[in-house]
């Protein structure tokens, strides 16, 4: 096994790196919770002091927390069920062999690698324009007088639409890959016992995927939890905006050191409370 | 009969795959279309898709205006110098903990041991501080708190095994950048924390907003718990056996690491590369926060076309496509190591 030496050394090869991260993941969090107590506005900096819980209570009795509150749960939600059932539904479908699968693939994982930029900017003029875009084109087609206007009616749904349209390739790569590792006696047996598909979607095939989900749920749900271009750059953040963007708006907007902190704060508790499932999920595959 | 419908059940999944592969693809192959149509035909796009003259003006309109080399420029130095950075803290960490682990923790001190030993130095450093109006009395003594809060958890990171070591890294990119925002934007800005007049040095002159000093760094911070974990599953892969041959016949450890081991773990060592290209090529929230001109990349870019003025869509379109494309193909390339690096290896 290990050597003595390769021990050793093994501990100064890691140091590097546990010190750089020790120091990104502390040093912010212990400036956050002391300006999270402290009256501290960027508009007049030297007139600072001690706030208590105030900066707390004005976060959390702010109208727009509550709403954003709502709005951060339902985007996570929303996306979550769309893109893990259509995930579910396309890593089926690309697992049957047909013509040109390699490139089906390529074409469907796509959304996933456009920056968040583009893909609000474009959704929101090409596609979702309620005059000159398509999807206002398709129903004046059909004969609808006044077409959709999306971000102006449903701005937290186009968002989600946005959003899981970028997500939705993830957890199809992520199941279509975990599909790809049933095992193929157990396929077989299947098929030769007749197995109905469903019955053999339910007590093979979902089985087989169910920590495979649960992975992708984790996952997505700390990057959802983190969405911000796709709600700024549509210019939605008053009436669809999230935990991210109220806390972006206070220090920006209002130039509230105190009252973003406290915003911080509560968005990484929230963080916290899903993150000790993964760790524990991934922690438990570490050890097999 | 059964062959029969087996190839019918083909064709219809082959039209069925096909059609959802380019219904998702559509918004991207439409922002195309649009980048080659002159403006007053791409708010008629849907008629006129096919039956319009093509054109390449967008792209030189785009160059001329908003200096589209320069962002690609940007891009690259922050996504490649990261990348080149986060290898240079990650090989030798994910050598480390799969070739040398510790299997138990170095201290004694037990979980709640560590919890009360953390609780109370923040609680310290909080009363100090609160007997003093919340205010350091001065910078050394805001230094020596800060550094009482960060030792105790950085020391029990340190002690920890192997196993845990690399689960807190994992969940060191599960910080909110929410939460970071703050501090990090006044640590980065003028008159914030650092870049001000301390009396014996005037910092005030400087600062990391906007600036590849601050951004480099930052793409390297964010991504490094994944580049650690992906090389760490890469080099858990290679038989321990190979690299004590080279042992038993003398190489050193330089040598058994350059000449064995990074030979071996190249293609893991490349495909770590690609991942960390696309999410620092993508990467928005930071870009957005901290930087507007010198060290802005491309995702700024692309906001820009935000709030413009006149008719635009073809130009952000074209621009789109110029942002997206280099990315788009080193994405099709690496599609298959991606699973590991964005799973955490809990899908193989």
């Amino acid at each position: 096994m290990a050597t003595t030496q390769s021990q050793a050394i093994g501990k100064w090869a890691l140091a590097p790196s546990l010190l750089v991260l020790s120091g990104w993941a502390f040093i912010p969090l212990v400036l956050t919770i002391y300006f999270a107590f402290l009256r501290y506005n960027l508009q007049d900096p030297d007139n600072t002091s001690w706030f208590g819980l105030s900066n707390f209570y004005y976060f959390i009795t702010d109208p727009y927390f509550t709403k954003d509150l709502l709005h951060t749960l339902l985007l996570v939600f929303s996306t979550i069920v769309t893109t893990v059932v259509g995930g579910t539904l396309l890593a089926l479908l690309l697992d049957q062999p047909f013509l040109g699968r390699g490139v089906v693939r390529l074409l469907m994982i796509s959304p996933f690698f456009i920056m968040p930029t583009v893909s609000s900017l474009v959704w929101k003029n090409l596609l979702m324009h309620p005059v000159f875009g398509l999807f206002a084109g398709i129903q004046t087609y059909f004969g609808a007088l006044r077409p959709i206007d999306w971000f102006g009616t449903f701005p937290l749904i186009s968002v989600i639409i946005i959003v899981s349209w970028q997500w939705l390739p993830y957890a199809a790569l992520i199941l279509l890959t975990a599909l790809q590792s049933l095992d193929e006696e157990q396929k077989d047996a299947a098929a030769m016992d007749g197995t109905p598909p469903l019955s053999y979607f339910r007590y093979i095939v979902l089985p087989h995927l169910a920590r495979p989900i649960t992975v992708v749920i984790l996952i997505e749900t700390i990057f959802l939890l983190n969405i911000f271009a796709e709600i700024k750059l549509p210019g939605v953040g008053g009436v669809a905006g999230n935990l991210t963007y109220l806390v972006f708006s206070q220090l920006n907007d209002a130039n509230d050191v105190g009252a973003a902190a406290a915003g911080g704060l509560i968005a990484v508790v929230l963080a916290n409370l899903v993150s000790i499932f993964l760790v524990r999920i991934v922690g438990k595959n570490l050890e097999a | 009969m059964a062959r029969k419908q087996s190839t019918r059940r083909t064709v219809a999944i082959t039209i069925l795959a096909w059609f959802i592969g380019l219904l998702m693809f559509f918004p991207i192959l439409w922002t195309a279309v649009a980048a080659f149509k002159s403006e007053s035909d791409a708010y008629t796009l849907p008629q006129n898709m096919l039956s319009t003259p093509w054109t390449l003006e967008n792209f030189g309109i785009v160059q001329e205006r908003s200096d589209y080399f320069r962002y690609v420029f940007n891009t690259v130095i922050i996504a490649v110098l990261s990348t080149l950075l986060g290898l240079l803290f990650a090989v030798p960490a994910a050598w480390s903990m799969a070739f040398a682990p510790r299997t138990t923790p170095s201290s004694t001190i037990s979980g709640w041991g560590w919890l009360a030993i953390v609780f109370s130095c923040g609680l310290i450093a909080a009363g100090v501080l609160y007997a003093n109006g919340w205010h350091p009395q001065n910078a050394v003594v805001g230094f020596l708190l800060l550094l009482l809060c960060i030792v105790p958890p950085t020391a029990w990171v340190w002690t920890r095994a192997t196993t845990d070591t690399l689960l807190w890294m994992l969940s060191t990119k599960m910080m909110p950048p929410a939460g970071a925002l703050i501090a990090i934007y006044l640590m980065f800005n003028r008159n914030g924390l650092i870049f001000k007049d301390w009396g014996w040095i005037n910092l005030s002159e400087y600062n990391l907003i906007d600036s590849f000093w601050g951004m480099v760094p930052l793409a390297m911070l964010l991504n490094l718990p994944i580049i650690i974990w992906m090389l760490y599953t890469y080099f858990k892969e290679i038989p321990v056996e190979i690299l004590e041959a080279a042992r038993m016949d003398g190489a050193s450890l330089w040598n058994e690491i350059v000449r064995v081991l990074t030979p071996m773990a190249l293609p893991g060592i490349a495909s770590t590369c690609l991942l960390n290209l696309i999410l620092a090529w993508n990467e928005a929230f930071w870009s957005l926060n901290l930087t507007n001109k010198y060290a802005a990349p491309l995702s700024f870019f692309i906001s820009e076309y935000s709030s413009p003025e006149g008719q635009f869509w073809a130009k952000l379109s074209a621009a789109s496509l110029m942002a997206i494309v280099p990315i788009l193909i080193v994405g099709w390339f690496s599609q298959k190591q991606l699973v590991r690096g964005l799973t955490f290896g809990a899908v193989k």
